[in-house]
């Protein structure tokens, strides 16, 4: 995998993991092209867009984009499979989490996704281990577990993780 | 700190520049506790690429933490590492990480084992000792440490399957354990077993059986059950099925196995679902390129799909046509493609999509017609994205025309009538290439037209440069196409007015081109010569080492003026220039030792400037010429008659295999009886008509294929527009003797051509040009004495043999005969010089002579007693400077009878190149009563002795010429008592030289010689001004100099 983005639907961008070496420059000219191209897209096309040399495999969540960029050879389905056992780490760690909960905890959501994806490639593919992984390293902290700001805006409903494609 | 980190983040995260926090990420890693690391780490991460600088800094933080006690901090240090670590400090931490590999943490054993995996994928060559623990993590008991590891052996099998066979059985292994649910349950997702171990393991064994029958044959049952097991409607079964399907093509194929993979892909096709359409096309397309077959079953959905209103299911599909793409179903294929480019706006699809249109249209095009018409489209859509090898491929194919002179006249008429119309029409908006192309075309062939006054294109043509939109790099293709047309006279006066706009415009080139037509047009014979109408097919000979410019460069040196030195050059001589100078009063031009070495003899200051610059240049192998203007690796675009570059052009577009005859009988069998009753779908019947209409232009030709096929012949479909082998016609061409410039620095041009692969003449190998020196002298065929004969009879050598050393030259003569039957038997039969008496001191001669073989020198001492009695303890010691001396037989005995000869031989050979090289050698005995005396005398050899002809062609001399650094240059006297003064003083300087003469063009010649064998001198000379202007390169530092000398006393002295 050569990047992963998480962006809303009003383009803004949320999460951004980058696994290949590139300047702030074309980061940002990739990540403005890219949101364009998804949010344009109607929510009956087809998963996996082709852009540049690359494959970008997305799916939306609730209000937002999860997006990949795989190489040609890569597995479009199982890159959507990995998106969406991410959305369920995510779940699971922040019970039913909603786009605040990444907007608020980024840095949890970044820890996650680094004991899952690891340079690029899956790591750890069990949901138990990831989690636990997790727990250990929060339990350190000598802070009380984060309050989560769920439920203080109705507006944001939660990412609905059982939606199947 | 961490919350302001955390801040930081999100605003990099948001666009702003926050790289004055990046070194207090690193800062927050180093220095906080366990969770503010957490943080500083993951901002590392995400601020800092691979190759930021600041990232040294954090290597000490990386060992602290990965000898640290705390699991949590080990995992974090090899989370970073395996995302981002300076190349070149792996080794600093690669113990540690190894070692981390026996820990009994499985999490940490996995992370070190994916951080090993980012260190060969950075630097692979470091890793390379551990490769047998990749093997032990293998086989960890814990999944996740043993799928991690497949990381690496996909990679490393992709690099090299052949060394990893031994692994298959052991994936196979896995892989049945993964299908059969051994492992604990939280690997499963969504109730399939570890899908992405399964999907890792899939592609090893699809890259292990690729062309091995016996390894794919291990693993036929286990893709036979994972096409069964997933039979669960869900995403990830599919993404396993098709790594499935993909594996059974890949690997040696088994006619069940490739039926049931064939029905899967059906279902992927034909699901309703997007993603699962979409993979299925991909799938097919894949498959396709083995099977074409395959996709006659599916032929109603695909044109279904070349409807659908996702662009991307439609470009997947049109990928999927050109690769069934046949000379029967070409039209309709292209015209898709054509139609989907019309609404395309991405830019790197139409750049790829244009050049496959350009690619079928060259090979399968029905008729002239068609053809122009599809290219003229391709160049409208493509505009100016368009790859430069389009235009170029298209319009060499239209110049070098195929196999019959009527098609091609045909073709190029058509070509000519349809680009008028085009001009007649709006030509405002055609992309700039496409114009470039219609000038070309326009000016090389309108003439084909007969009822088409030039006028008329010549007119069109200017209406192009009215235009706004036109650049001047068009407007210089509308000037060359002028200038062709111009010979008919017509619409003089517009063509006048044109030359005359241009000649002052800013642009150069445009500039020349409006001289060029300028006078051309005013000089009607000039042009006749210039741009001959019937020899349009020639290739242009290349003088690309300018040397009609040799002439100008010396008289400018002559006149003082600096010699030209390369960019490079110049450079270290600025640096240098600009360091301290520590020797006071020192020359400025730096003088290297060659210079020193020859001040001894007169020589014009310029000279010895030149050669100290020269000796300066070492370093630089490859320097150029230091007068030429450097011209290598520039590629000539424009010769006399338009645009060159496509003759160059020795590439082939890559064919693609339409059909792939290899396949077992009975598979044959089934799948012809699958096409007699392919289910057609038929749903509307309105368009149903239309469709099927359109799907049997567009399978028309893979049914006749498979016939083709049953019947055992694999007949590649007829390529219309195969290209005639002209470019390795024009390449003999190029290469011939006759045109190749005199210095030879044409094998630049040589080497590009050496690419093409249907070359007829056998390319000489650029690396035996290169040491040439060894091979060339053992292969000459004139016998070896024969040459040694001729070094007899330059009269100089003898003359000089120790001037000083001999007191008394004249009893010497007499000696001779008798000394020299006293020389070994195998030196006899070579010629020797004559024997020169050293010195006589109490009844002791010793002379000396020496002997060319034909690779080697050897000197041969004669010590004699001319006494009564005997002479003990004789030892003789020789030395010298600039020779190596390695003895071949000493004095056979200590002691010397009364009236015998001791006989010793030395070889001798250069350590550095000199005028003269002077041996001393001492020699002591002891006379019967007295003292041991000892003497001490000399001996001296010029340079010419160890000077042998080199024979090269031609194209090696210019190989060699170009990669010697060394040069020195010299205007000699010319003999002028011959009708040719350069033959003569050429064959005066081979006489006493040995040198050879490789060729002699005009005023030029170039000469070769090399100093034993291994040290090669080319001399490149030039008449010019009643002088004879040399030029002399080698990779030996000082023997261009030494030479130089050797011939000008050889000139001097007749």
């Amino acid at each position: 995998m050569q990047f992963m983005l998480l962006f809303s639907r009003q383009g803004k961008l949320r999460l951004q993991k980058w696994y290949v070496p590139l300047s702030d420059k074309e980061k940002k000219k990739i990540t403005r092209e890219l949101v364009q191209t998804v949010l344009a897209r109607k929510p009956k096309m087809c998963s996996f867009l082709e852009w540049r040399d690359l494959k970008i495999v997305y799916k939306r969540y609730a209000s937002l984009y999860f997006c990949c960029a795989i190489e040609d050879q890569d597995n479009e389905l199982i890159t959507l499979e990995i998106i969406h056992r991410y959305v369920e780490l995510l779940d699971k760690y922040f019970g039913s989490v909603c786009e605040l909960d990444i907007i608020f905890n980024f840095e949890k959501a970044y820890f996650i996704l680094d004991e899952f994806l690891l340079g690029g490639e899956a790591q750890e593919t069990s949901k138990k281990n990831v989690l636990k992984a997790i727990e250990q390293a929060d339990l350190l902290s000598p802070e009380i577990q984060v309050k989560l700001i769920k439920g203080k805006h109705d507006d944001i409903c939660p990412l609905n993780v059982n939606f199947v494609a | 700190m961490k919350e302001l980190m955390v801040r930081a983040i999100y605003c990099e995260m948001l666009g702003y520049g926050v790289s004055f926090s990046y070194i207090h990420a690193i800062k927050l890693a180093q220095q906080g506790n366990v969770l503010e690391k957490r943080v500083g780490y993951l901002a590392v991460s995400l601020f800092l690429n691979e190759g930021h600088e600041l990232l040294l800094l954090l290597v000490n933080t990386v060992l602290k933490d990965l000898q640290s006690t705390n699991l949590i901090e080990v995992c974090m240090a090899l989370t970073v590492v395996s995302q981002m670590f300076p190349k070149d400090m792996i080794p600093a931490i690669l113990p540690l990480v190894e070692e981390k590999l026996n820990h009994p943490k499985e999490i940490i054993r996995r992370k070190a084992v994916l951080a090993l995996y980012k260190f060969y994928l950075i630097a692979p060559n470091q890793v390379q000792h551990i490769h047998n623990k990749f093997r032990k993590a293998l086989c960890d008991k814990d999944p996740g440490v043993m799928s991690a590891s497949l990381h690496i052996y996909l990679q490393l099998i992709q690099e090299n399957p052949e060394g990893y066979k031994d692994l298959a059985p052991s994936f196979v292994t896995i892989l049945k354990q993964v299908v059969g649910g051994k492992l604990p349950m939280d690997f499963n997702y969504h109730s399939v077993p570890a899908p992405w171990l399964q999907i890792h393991l899939l592609r090893i064994l699809s890259l292990l059986g690729k062309n091995d029958q016996s390894t794919s044959e291990i693993m036929y049952e286990i893709l036979d059950e994972s096409l069964r097991r997933a039979e669960m409607n869900h995403n990830i079964t599919y993404a396993i099925l098709y790594e499935c399907v993909k594996c059974i093509y890949t690997i040696h194929p088994k006619s069940d196995l490739l039926e049931k993979a064939a029905k899967c892909m059906g279902n992927f096709v034909l699901s309703p679902k997007i993603n699962l359409k979409y993979l299925g096309l991909k799938a097919l397309t894949y498959v396709v390129q083995q099977d074409p077959k395959l996709a006659l079953q599916h032929q109603m959905t695909i044109i279904e799909c070349l409807d659908h209103p996702d662009l991307i299911i439609k470009r997947e599909t049109l990928e999927l046509l050109f690769r069934i793409t046949n000379d029967q179903n070409v039209t309709v294929i292209v015209e898709k493609m054509l139609d989907f480019l019309r609404i395309s706006e991405d830019d790197h699809t139409t750049i790829d999509l244009v050049g496959k249109v350009a690619e079928l249209a060259e090979k399968y095009a029905p008729d002239n017609e068609w053809f122009i018409d599809t290219m003229n489209t391709v160049f409208s859509l493509g505009g100016d994205l368009l790859q430069p090898d389009i235009p170029n491929s298209f319009l060499k194919l239209l110049s070098e025309g195929f196999d019959s002179v009527e098609e091609d006249k045909k073709l190029r008429l058509f070509a000519v009538n349809s680009y008028i119309s085009l001009l007649q029409g709006d030509s405002s908006k055609l992309p700039q290439r496409f114009l470039q192309v219609i000038c070309w075309v326009l000016g090389e062939y309108s003439h084909l037209r007969e009822d088409l006054e030039p006028g008329v294109v010549v007119r069109l043509l200017a209406k192009l440069l009215d235009m706004k939109s036109s650049s001047s790099e068009t407007k210089c293709w509308v000037l060359m196409a002028m200038t062709k047309l111009c010979p008919g006279g017509a619409a003089l006066a517009l063509v006048h007015d044109v030359s005359e706009t241009y000649s002052s415009s800013l642009d150069t080139m445009l500039r020349q081109r409006a001289q060029e037509l300028q006078i051309l047009s005013q000089d009607s014979e000039l042009q006749a010569k210039v741009l001959p109408r019937s020899a349009s097919m020639e290739p242009v000979e290349v003088d690309s080492s300018l040397s009609f410019l040799d002439g100008f460069v010396s008289e400018a040196l002559a006149a003082g003026a600096a010699p030209y030195k390369p960019p490079h050059q110049r450079q270290e001589e600025l640096s240098r220039s600009k360091a301290l100078n520590l020797e006071p009063y020192g020359l400025s031009l730096p003088i290297s030792i060659s210079s020193c070495s020859i001040t001894d003899r007169q020589s014009p200051t310029l000279l010895s400037i030149s050669s100290g610059l020269s000796g300066d240049s070492t370093d630089f192998s490859h320097k150029g010429s230091s007068t030429a203007l450097k011209l290598d690796g520039v590629k000539r675009l424009w010769g006399r008659d338009g645009y060159l570059a496509q003759k160059e052009q020795t590439e082939e577009a890559p064919r693609i295999e339409a059909a792939s005859p290899v396949r077992s009988a009975d598979q044959l069998g089934d799948n012809n009886a699958s096409n007699s009753q392919t289910p057609n779908p038929t749903p509307s019947p309105e368009c149903d008509q239309e469709k099927q209409q359109l799907a049997s232009s567009l399978f028309v030709g893979l049914a006749s294929q498979s016939s083709v096929c049953l019947m055992g012949k694999s007949d590649p479909t007829s390529q219309r527009f195969r290209r005639k082998t002209k470019a390795s016609g024009s390449a003999e061409q190029i290469t011939d003797p006759l045109v190749s410039p005199s210095d030879g620095s044409d094998n630049l041009l040589y080497k590009s051509l050496l690419d093409s692969p249907d070359l007829d003449v056998s390319p000489p190998e650029q690396t035996a040009g290169l040491v040439a020196p060894n091979g060339s002298c053992d292969a000459e065929e004139e016998p070896a004495d024969a040459d040694v004969k001729e070094i007899e009879t330059p009269p100089v050598r003898d003359e000089r043999v120790t001037a000083e050393a001999s007191p008394h030259d004249d009893p010497d003569g007499s000696k001779d005969p008798s000394l020299a039957s006293h020389l070994p038997a195998e030196l006899s039969a070579l010629s020797h010089s004559k024997v020169t008496l050293l010195f006589s001191k109490q009844n002791l001669d010793v002379s000396a002579c020496h002997v060319q073989k034909e690779d080697s020198v050897v000197l041969v001492v004669f010590i004699s007693n001319c006494s009564d009695s005997f002479l003990q303890q004789i030892r003789l010691q020789v030395d010298s400077e600039e020779l190596e001396v390695s003895c071949v037989s000493d004095c056979p005995s200590e002691e010397l009878k009364s009236h015998s000869v001791a006989v010793c031989q030395y070889f001798l050979t250069v350590k550095r190149p000199s005028v003269h090289f002077d041996l001393s050698a001492t020699v002591s005995w002891q006379p019967p009563a007295g003292l041991p005396l000892t003497t001490q005398f000399s001996y001296r050899l010029p340079l010419a002795t160890f000077v042998r002809a080199l024979k090269l062609s031609t194209e090696e001399y210019g190989a060699m010429w170009l990669a010697f650094s060394h040069d020195t240059k010299q205007n000699l006297t010319l003999i002028h008592d011959g009708w040719d003064p350069l033959a003569a003083t050429l064959d005066v300087l081979k006489r006493k030289l040995q040198l050879h003469v490789v060729e002699i063009i005009g005023v030029e010649a170039i000469v070769a010689c090399c100093l034993q064998q291994d040290q090669p001198c080319l001399m490149h000379c030039r008449m010019h001004a009643g002088m004879l202007a040399v030029w002399l390169r080698s990779p030996v530092p000082d023997l261009p100099d030494c030479l130089l000398y050797c011939c000008q006393r050889a000139l001097q002295e007749l």
